[in-house]
């Protein structure tokens, strides 16, 4: 199966590549545009019989970083 | 005091702390590889600056799970001292030996200058033979060196006086203006609860010559010397 593990930084940490994108999109004129926040995704190719601790393990240990970023897991 | 520098692929600081520590009385200096796994003849052990296995993923991330970082995982439990540089201070906060981490600059910009410093603290083996309230000018040079901690961490550093040295200006004032990164409080450098790790982002070793325009980075050595 593919795992897709969305990062995105905690809503207290400072954002500034989100901030400066926000901006950006200001210039295009789309001056309803909120926060913008700039994470990363991630797609592990996994035994379909993985259990999901081992995928959360994967997430929380190595691919984000609990201080500063929270993440999702998607699979398909 | 024998140092052992740790050299990661990727690391790019480690000759210039090798050099800085040889030239000192009483200090010498090897380069440890990070697939080497004992610090056996070793009296202390930095880890440098650089970009560690090209700072994937996030910076220190990777450097984390490298066979020397368990054993400097041990060697730091068991009271020996661990000085993470720049680098070295985000892999030593992704290995969980220091509290916080290192964002992106508020700025965004890679920032390379000299920098002011205040020293916060001595009571530590890093800052003995420094002045409380100091200003030394260090060298910093960094892309993510923008200090986080949560509220309740902050809170927690500051009732142990774990805060070493904080960025100010050349009048020891720790404003927003003399914040090169946007770290919380203009931290600098931390120490762990027990004062054996230390991590800053600037660069004593590239301030340990006359030739480099500023020897204020001694400071931080000689204090470690004269335990």
């Amino acid at each position: 199966m593919k795992v897709l593990v969305t990062v995105l930084p905690k809503p207290s940490v400072l954002d500034p590549q989100g901030a400066a994108a926000a901006e950006a999109i200001r210039h295009l004129g789309l001056t309803g545009v909120g926060r913008v926040r700039i994470g990363k995704v991630i797609e592990l190719e996994l035994p379909d019989a993985t259990p999901d601790s081992e995928i959360h393990r994967i997430a929380k240990d190595l691919l984000s970083n609990p201080v500063i970023e929270d993440y999702s897991i998607s699979k398909s | 005091m024998k140092f052992a520098v740790i050299r990661f692929p990727g690391s790019n600081c480690d000759q210039d702390c090798v050099l800085a520590l040889n030239n000192l009385p009483g200090a010498s200096a090897d380069f440890v590889w990070h697939k080497d796994t004992s610090l056996a003849d070793f009296d202390a052990v930095v880890v440098p600056g650089g970009f560690s296995y090209g700072d994937y993923l996030r910076c220190g991330a990777i450097a984390r799970f490298s066979p020397i970082m368990q054993t400097v995982k041990t060697f730091a439990a068991s009271g020996g001292t661990v000085l993470g540089i720049c680098n070295g201070f985000q892999i030593l906060c992704e290995s969980g030996l220091l509290p916080g981490a290192l964002v992106r600059n508020k700025g965004l910009h890679f920032v390379c200058k000299h920098q002011h410093l205040r020293v916060e603290s001595t009571g530590s083996r890093f800052t003995r033979t420094a002045t409380k309230g100091q200003v030394l000018n260090i060298p910093i040079a960094h892309g993510e060196g923008c200090y986080f901690a949560d509220d309740a961490t902050l809170a927690a550093l500051n009732a142990n006086d774990q805060i070493l040295v904080r960025y100010c200006d050349a009048a020891a004032q720790t404003s927003d203006a003399a914040n090169p990164n946007g770290s919380r409080e203009n931290i600098a450098g931390i120490c762990n609860e027990t004062r054996n790790v230390f991590g800053l982002m600037p660069h004593p070793e590239r301030a340990c010559d006359p030739a480099l325009g500023s020897t204020d980075g001694l400071v931080i050595f000689d204090s470690l010397l004269k335990c």
